[in-house]
């Protein structure tokens, strides 16, 4: 073990698979001898060369296109969009061909592509590299969609996916990818549909997501000063989402509350809060919570964009109230 | 062009040129005749009076090639090795079809001979080719990717980002536009600047031929040696086929408003398979043979509708089976 960053993290998992499996293949803007906007790539230019190291054309959909009929014909792609906004030219792409080609062909083609990009506000990235987006991936059949929030999660996941014949959406918040953690030297894996319980707690639980999953630890250690003891969990993945532990810890506290910066309309609070509803209702003894960041296109000064997204301050608020309940 | 390539072809290669072309005209007018009575349950798109094209260029493919093809596609699964049964079974909505009941007539998926999909979103074919490409030339194969697509495809943002990519990798790709000369029901001389399509390969600095796409020798000519030059490493290759539909659109539809009797019937006179057959004749193949091909013909697909008709449904219980790989994880 030592102290690496997120993004370093992703890297070795990512160069220890490009070692193992030479249908390995990136393809982005700027990932080739620039390394990537986001230090995704750097060095491995000139280990594994530039047809595996590809920069591209400014062309999303083309690429996720070649990247459908690569992942077709027996190698293994990897999108690194940089911003995930970019990922909208090519949304004919995934939600027609890509997360649907293993089913049209009755199981016989495997979809084995990773789709990588960074997510969420903050920098005054201004509205078109701040976005988020991963419910409507959540909300189409076929899609693996997986958000760590810490450097350890990030590799082990990071490996999952690289062994994971569907296409994984593998989001990374841009708040958190230089934030250190204890990570292994060797290779390991994470399996998708497994939330880890980031505090144990028996007063009330809380579901954190991305960047959501640290503040939410620094509320409850001042909410603990007082007493109460909150439960977060960090789903890791949304898709397949571990219902499951959601579900123990609900029974176990009796509140829910769910944290999520991106928006709260059709978002995953609310998917979470209708399976609670359908599966544990009695378990409930006050009502469903969820904090969100603000429902609006993400203005670019810092006061306007920091008015949007879920503070330690906010959410200490919002389970305090949850407690009162 | 002219039509030399016949001299350079066995009496074999020529008849079979002739049997493909004639497998998939007489399947389609099979399911034709099945769509009018009701057994096709969704859209039924025939590639009739284009079947040179799928001939011409699959003649010269491997199993291992890749073809990537459109909503008219039930050409292109034949030519590249579908068997008539599993596509007729397939429009029936039957287990046996060749994508197992879940694509139907714009989703025929056989991969164990190449076949890689067609597809009912115009234009991701022409990027999937390009994959494929991608994949064999990382992989130091020297396999193709092959793209059948429309002229309403040529009009995508598809089109230019695949043919720019394979040009600036040199990937071992055929582009191969149907100009059939209608989108649907809009003429290509209305929704095209350049409604010549393979004049556009000067924008990415790759060859691009106009051939007559009802002429099989002369696809067959052109196709082959865009097929040597992706083999050799050489690159990519444009095929605009100028050819026509002599059905509707989609089975059962309204064919009227929008293109003339006399336009029709002027394409009917040139018809690919009958033209094809005088040439041959002319040049002193003996009736004997063509009359051998055409009872097989009959025959097989007379079976193949036989065999589709009885085949079982699909089992209910398995509708959400292959939405994700099976293997990786929960």
């Amino acid at each position: 073990m030592r102290e690496i960053t997120f993004m370093e993290a992703t890297r070795e998992a990512l160069t220890t698979a490009m070692e193992q499996d030479p249908t390995i293949f990136v393809m982005g803007e700027g990932i080739g001898k620039r390394g990537g906007n986001f230090a995704t790539t750097v060095g491995l230019y000139d280990r594994f060369g530039p047809e595996r190291l590809c920069d591209t054309p400014i062309c999303e959909r083309g690429f996720i296109g070649l990247a459908t009929g690569a992942a077709m014909t027996g190698t293994r792609p990897i999108i690194d969009f940089m911003f995930i906004d970019f990922i909208m030219d090519a949304m004919g792409e995934l939600v027609n061909q890509v997360s649907k080609m293993q089913y049209m062909s009755s199981g016989r083609l495997k979809m084995p592509i990773l789709l990588r990009g960074c997510i969420g506000i903050g920098h005054a990235a201004a509205t078109h590299h701040s976005g988020s987006y991963y419910p409507f991936f959540m909300h189409i059949p076929g899609f693996r969609v997986v958000l760590p929030s810490n450097a350890y999660d990030a590799k082990g996941l990071f490996a999952t996916a690289l062994r994971c014949d569907d296409p994984v959406i593998f989001l990374e918040h841009k708040s958190i990818i230089f934030n250190k953690g204890q990570v292994p030297t060797e290779d390991y894996t994470i399996p998708f549909g497994q939330a880890r319980i980031a505090r144990e707690g028996k007063d009330a639980t809380v579901v954190a997501i991305s960047s959501m999953v640290d503040k939410t630890i620094a509320a409850s250690e001042r909410i603990a000063k007082d007493g109460p003891s909150i439960e977060v969990i960090d789903p890791r993945t949304l898709a397949p989402l571990d219902m499951g532990t959601i579900l123990t810890s609900v029974h176990k506290t009796g509140r829910l509350l769910i944290v999520d910066e991106n928006f709260q309309p059709c978002g995953v609070g609310a998917e979470i809060a209708g399976q609670v509803i359908d599966q544990a209702f009695d378990d409930l003894d006050a009502p469903i919570k969820r904090l969100n960041g603000v429902h609006t296109p993400v203005p670019y000064s810092p006061t306007l964009e920091g008015a949007l997204v879920p503070t330690v301050d906010s959410i200490e608020q919002t389970i305090r109230d949850l407690l009162a309940e | 062009m002219n039509d030399n390539a016949q001299f350079d072809l066995s009496k074999e290669q020529l008849l079979a040129l002739y049997r493909n072309m004639l497998v998939i005209r007489w399947c389609e007018e099979q399911l034709a005749r099945i769509h009018a009575a009701g057994l096709v349950h969704g859209a039924c798109h025939t590639y009739v009076g284009e079947e040179a094209v799928a001939v011409g260029v699959s003649a010269h493919l491997r199993p291992e090639d890749a073809v990537f093809s459109t909503h008219r596609g039930h050409g292109h699964a034949l030519a590249k090795g579908v068997h008539p049964r599993a596509l007729i079974a397939e429009l029936l909505g039957r287990s046996t079809g060749i994508s197992q009941g879940r694509g139907g007539s714009m989703h025929l998926f056989a991969p164990e001979v190449g076949m890689m999909g067609t597809s009912g979103i115009v234009g991701p074919c022409i990027l999937q080719a390009t994959g494929a490409g991608y994949s064999f030339k990382l992989l130091k194969k020297d396999n193709v990717g092959v793209a059948f697509f429309g002229d309403g495809a040529s009009n995508n943002g598809a089109f230019h980002e695949g043919l720019n990519m394979a040009a600036i990798w040199k990937l071992p790709v055929i582009f191969v536009c149907e100009n059939n000369l209608y989108a649907t029901e809009v003429p290509i001389a209305y929704s095209g600047g350049n409604p010549d399509v393979g004049n556009r390969a000067a924008a990415y600095n790759i060859p691009g031929h106009i051939v007559d796409g009802n002429n099989v020798l002369e696809v067959f000519t052109v196709a082959g040696e865009a097929v040597r030059r992706a083999r050799a490493g050489e690159g990519p290759t444009l095929i605009e086929c100028k050819t026509y539909r002599t059905r509707a659109h989609s089975e059962g539809m309204r064919d009227a408003g929008y293109r003339t009797q006399e336009e029709v019937d002027s394409w009917k006179a040139r018809d690919p398979i009958k033209t094809y057959k005088q040439k041959l004749l002319d040049n002193g193949l003996p009736a004997d043979d063509f009359e051998e091909i055409e009872a097989d013909t009959q025959a097989l697909i007379e079976d193949a509708a036989e065999f589709a008709k009885a085949s079982p449904w699909p089992d209910p219980a398995t509708a959400t089976k292959y939405i994700y790989s099976e293997v990786a994880h929960a």
